[in-house]
């Protein structure tokens, strides 16, 4: 899993018919404490997320793992929102502090 | 499999069932060497790793099955902890 932030909303409407009822957001890599490393995807929104939240994101075939996914053509899904992020002991990422 | 150090905790209480109770990791990926190398991931720990150890861990597809009975939405997982590596350079 990477460490992304959910930076817009994706609108499909003539999309593949498996794709239909999922919320699509437009998410950008991170590095632990949520400074931008400008890659993007779009990712399958399996969480209720939004906009500024840091998430998890899965890619690849993996992303099909999660619940409800596994026939369907995605290659990306955001599979948790982040609280808190720590490394050697300290809070490097807090939601709703480095936001 | 790679080798990769366990820098840090990453919490999100909001998940897909699917990762319910799984621990997350922040991970650096080193090379042979044991220096880093690469960008830091989040793993799932399957093997009751902690903060410094060195481990070694699965990508991609094979992350899905680094905990024991299920298989889970993650693309990096730990499946050993490392308790020494000899490395033979050739001359």
């Amino acid at each position: 899993m990477e460490l992304a932030r959910v930076v817009g909303t994706v609108v499909s409407t003539k999309k593949n018919e498996r794709l239909n009822g999922y919320k699509f957001l437009l998410v950008e890599t991170t590095e632990p404490d949520g400074k931008p490393k400008g890659k993007f995807f779009v990712a399958v929104d399996l969480v209720d997320a939004g906009v500024g939240d840091l998430v998890l994101l899965v890619r690849g075939s993996s992303a099909r793992t999660a619940e409800g996914l596994t026939d369907k053509p995605v290659d990306g899904s955001i599979v948790g929102v982040v609280d808190a992020v720590t490394m050697g002991g300290r809070i490097v990422y807090s939601k709703g502090k480095n936001d | 499999m790679k080798l990769g150090r366990v820098l840090g905790t990453v919490i999100a209480t909001r998940k897909d069932k699917a990762i319910e109770g799984v621990k997350l990791y922040l991970l650096q990926p080193l090379n042979s060497r044991g220096n880093p190398e690469g960008d830091i991931l989040v793993a799932v720990d399957g093997v009751g790793a902690r903060e410094g150890d060195l481990v070694f861990y699965v990508r991609s597809r094979e992350a899905t099955l680094a905990i024991k009975g299920r298989v889970i939405p993650a693309h990096a997982g730990i499946v050993g902890i490392v308790d020494n590596v000899r490395f033979e350079e050739e001359n």
